[in-house]
């Protein structure tokens, strides 16, 4: 018997040792990266918008380009990932581990996650925060409008507290009608348990495509909490840190200046220095990251500006049709700003 | 002397046999039992028509888009649009024959078993099946692309783990078993001590252990494949179950099998291989499938971890933008896949009970 399960243990530790070998985790992610010839990115999947999955199997959304942006700026191949979709629970696990490069799962940037977990937020690729949706037949045009009101939301998340603190801050009534899951609270937004139905912006446009009649509901254009989502990497690898950084600041620049996947060719050959140091045809801006000096052409071609991917995904070619808001550049109302390349 | 003339065949009187009888005996006999084949027939009738108006009446079949979707009843065009995704997760649509063709060696093998009369025989061909199995899914030999096990899923993933589950736990648990009933002390209190330590703690909790505190106990950057930690995982925590089993089978082995096998000097393992556990096994069928199919449904907590078995595929399906709002047709459809197997391996043991139940009682 003992020499039986000596045997079962031996044999289990050989199998995993054989079939699945282990990689050692060196500070250097970028040439793990080349050298795996993918990027591992850590993605929801189940995040309509977001990070979703085609009926081809294909995943896709904003978090999704984001890890498509930076193998594109990598290997000029924004197919170079490997997807690990991971839930809440998981992810920062995941990438404490090495099982990830980088986290791009709709994450929201706080000081505990930043300042103890050894982790790093790279940027901000969507400012989320909780919103109101309402029938419009009431007629409401603002949440400062809603004294007296019941709201639906899901117990048990930050979004009840906020809701508390908004109303009283405001000296508003309401009432709560609160729900185990989200599709329980939408189902009592939907029989007129409640008339308010609140919940974090970028959920509220998923919500409301589910209703029967998705046009009669709008959303509130208030948001009274701060919900940055970013892309995360691993602390202590700085190179790595600033290529994720600047793919997204890349982008957002690329919008700024108006180079999108159908002109960044004709693009190559202008005479505004900005473009041209940004695409690399001036300076070696890429190569101080570690890349090729131009390593956003293909980021642009492929994947897009921030605003194309924005409207793809989640905008106005998306079946939520979510509005920009916050997420507008900042000389077009919104709080999206990078850094200039030079 | 009495004369006895031959009366005519008669039919049975009708109060005893017929629909009509089964009825009065069975559904109104008493007043209590009229009451409740009302109360039954009222319930059905209160589910059924919608059921039928939502899922076949108002459903919609034909198309390929959302807009394809008008009536006001369920959209099988979602489940039909997504069935690869259900069937086969993210693995690559060019390699799906080689899934196609695992399925259909086991309908092989099973035709070959009933051929098939040496138990040996069987049991090699059984190992042949799962290594061929293995390298066909996984691939990359003989010119198969390599499909890593991040890309499986769907009900392919579903049936791997509670396959792979089931026939992993189950040498353990004999072992566990025998452990459990033997006379040497260390060997008994280690085998009591596993048993009773997985059985006190739930199947989902062995699962978070294997995906989430385990990586933190490796050394940075050492990653195990996830579907073997969860595969491992399941397999101890069946191996448990399994054992109890077991044990129940072999307590009921009357001693004087035991005495009867060391009287004609046969070893320990000759004991237990040749006498003992063929008993012990088929007084164990019942509840062996029991937690077979318990597994089977069990398989779908893979998704707290990150797998996507067909469940899971079906919620991430639910989630595609396109196609939101159908999570209902899909998690039917689950349903009946779930319903397809699980009866099919009730009725499985019922067959194998009938086939060994020659000699016992």
């Amino acid at each position: 018997m003992m020499l039986r399960s000596t045997i079962v243990k031996m044999s289990l530790a050989t199998v995993a040792v054989l079939s699945f070998g282990s990689t050692t985790l060196s500070a250097d992610t970028l040439s793990d990266v080349q050298k795996n010839g993918f990027v591992k990115c850590g993605v929801d999947g189940g995040l309509p918008g977001f990070s979703e999955v085609g009926s081809d199997g294909v995943y896709k959304g904003i978090d999704v380009d984001l890890c498509r942006a930076v193998a594109a700026a990598v290997f000029g191949d924004a197919k170079k990932v490997k997807y690990v979709a991971l839930n809440a629970k998981e992810r920062l696990t995941a990438l404490q581990s090495g099982e990830i490069d980088m986290l791009s799962r709709n994450t929201t940037w706080t000081f505990t996650r930043d300042a103890s977990l050894g982790l790093n937020f790279a940027g901000v690729n969507y400012y989320d925060g909780q919103g109101f949706m309402v029938n419009k037949k009431l007629g409401v045009k603002s949440a400062k409008e809603l004294d007296g009101a019941s709201i639906c939301l899901q117990t048990g998340t930050t979004t009840e507290l906020n809701v508390a603190d908004y109303f009283r801050s405001n000296k508003m009534k309401y009432k709560l009608v609160s729900y185990d899951t989200n599709d329980q609270v939408l189902k009592g937004y939907e029989t007129g348990r409640c008339d308010v139905l609140t919940s974090d912006q970028s959920q509220l446009y998923g919500l409301r495509i589910k209703l029967a009649k998705p046009d009669e509901s709008i959303v509130l254009p208030e948001v009274i909490s701060k919900e940055p989502l970013g892309p995360v990497v691993r602390q202590g690898d700085d190179k790595w840190f600033d290529i994720v950084k600047w793919t997204l600041y890349g982008m957002l620049n690329a919008e700024e200046a108006g180079v999108t996947t159908a002109n960044v060719d004709a693009m190559l050959k202008t005479d505004n220095p900005d473009i041209k140091r940004l695409l690399g045809v001036e300076g070696q801006l890429g190569e101080q990251l570690g890349l090729k000096k131009d390593f956003m052409v293909p980021v642009l071609k492929q994947v897009g500006n921030y605003g194309e991917s924005f409207e793809a995904t989640v905008g106005v070619g998306s079946p939520l049709k979510i509005a920009r808001g916050y997420n507008a550049l900042w000389n077009k109302g919104g709080i999206q700003y990078a850094p200039p390349f030079r | 002397m009495a004369v006895y003339s031959k009366v005519e065949q008669r039919r049975a009187p009708s109060n005893t046999k017929g629909i009509l009888h089964w009825l009065r005996d069975n559904l109104f006999s008493t007043p209590l039992n009229v009451a409740l084949t009302a109360l039954g027939i009222a319930i059905l009738f209160w589910v059924i028509p919608p059921f039928v108006k939502w899922a076949y009446t108002d459903a919609n079949f034909a198309g390929s888009t959302r807009e394809d979707c008008s009536g006001g009843g369920a959209c099988w065009v979602f489940v039909r649009m997504k069935i690869d995704m259900f069937m086969y997760g993210f693995y690559p649509s060019a390699e799906r024959w080689r899934i196609n063709t695992v399925y259909g060696f086991f309908f092989i093998m099973m035709v070959l078993f009933k051929y098939l009369k040496s138990a040996s025989l069987k049991i090699l061909l059984a190992h042949v099946y799962f290594i061929v199995g293995y390298f066909l899914v996984s691939g990359g030999f003989f010119g198969l692309e390599h499909v890593p096990t991040d890309k499986w899923g769907g009900l392919m993933l579903t049936i791997v783990v509670a396959a792979v589950g089931i026939v992993a736990a189950f040498p353990l648990g004999v072992i566990l078993a025998l452990g459990r009933a033997s006379h040497l002390p260390i060997i008994r209190s280690i085998s009591v001590t596993y048993i009773e330590f997985i059985r006190g703690v739930p199947l989902i909790t062995i699962l978070f252990m294997s995906s989430i505190i385990l990586p933190l106990f490796f050394p940075e950057g050492v990653t195990f494949d996830k579907l073997l930690r969860a595969l491992i995982g399941i397999a101890m925590f069946e191996a448990a179950y399994i054992a109890e089993n077991i044990r129940g089978g072999l307590q009921s082995i009357p001693k004087g099998q035991y005495e009867a096998a060391d009287a004609i000097g046969l070893s320990y393992w000759q004991k237990m291989g040749l006498v003992i556990l063929p008993q012990a096994l088929k007084v164990a069928i019942p509840n062996l499938v029991g937690v077979s199919i318990a597994l089977f449904q069990d398989t779908t907590l893979v998704m707290i971890i990150g797998l996507f078995d067909l469940l899971a595929m079906v919620r991430l399906s639910a989630a595609d933008s396109y196609w939101l709002g159908y999570e209902t047709e899909g998690y039917v459809f689950v349903t009946f896949i779930f319903w397809f197997f699980c009866y099919s391996m009730s009725n499985f043991s019922q067959k194998l009970e009938k086939r060994f139940n020659t000699n016992l009682r």
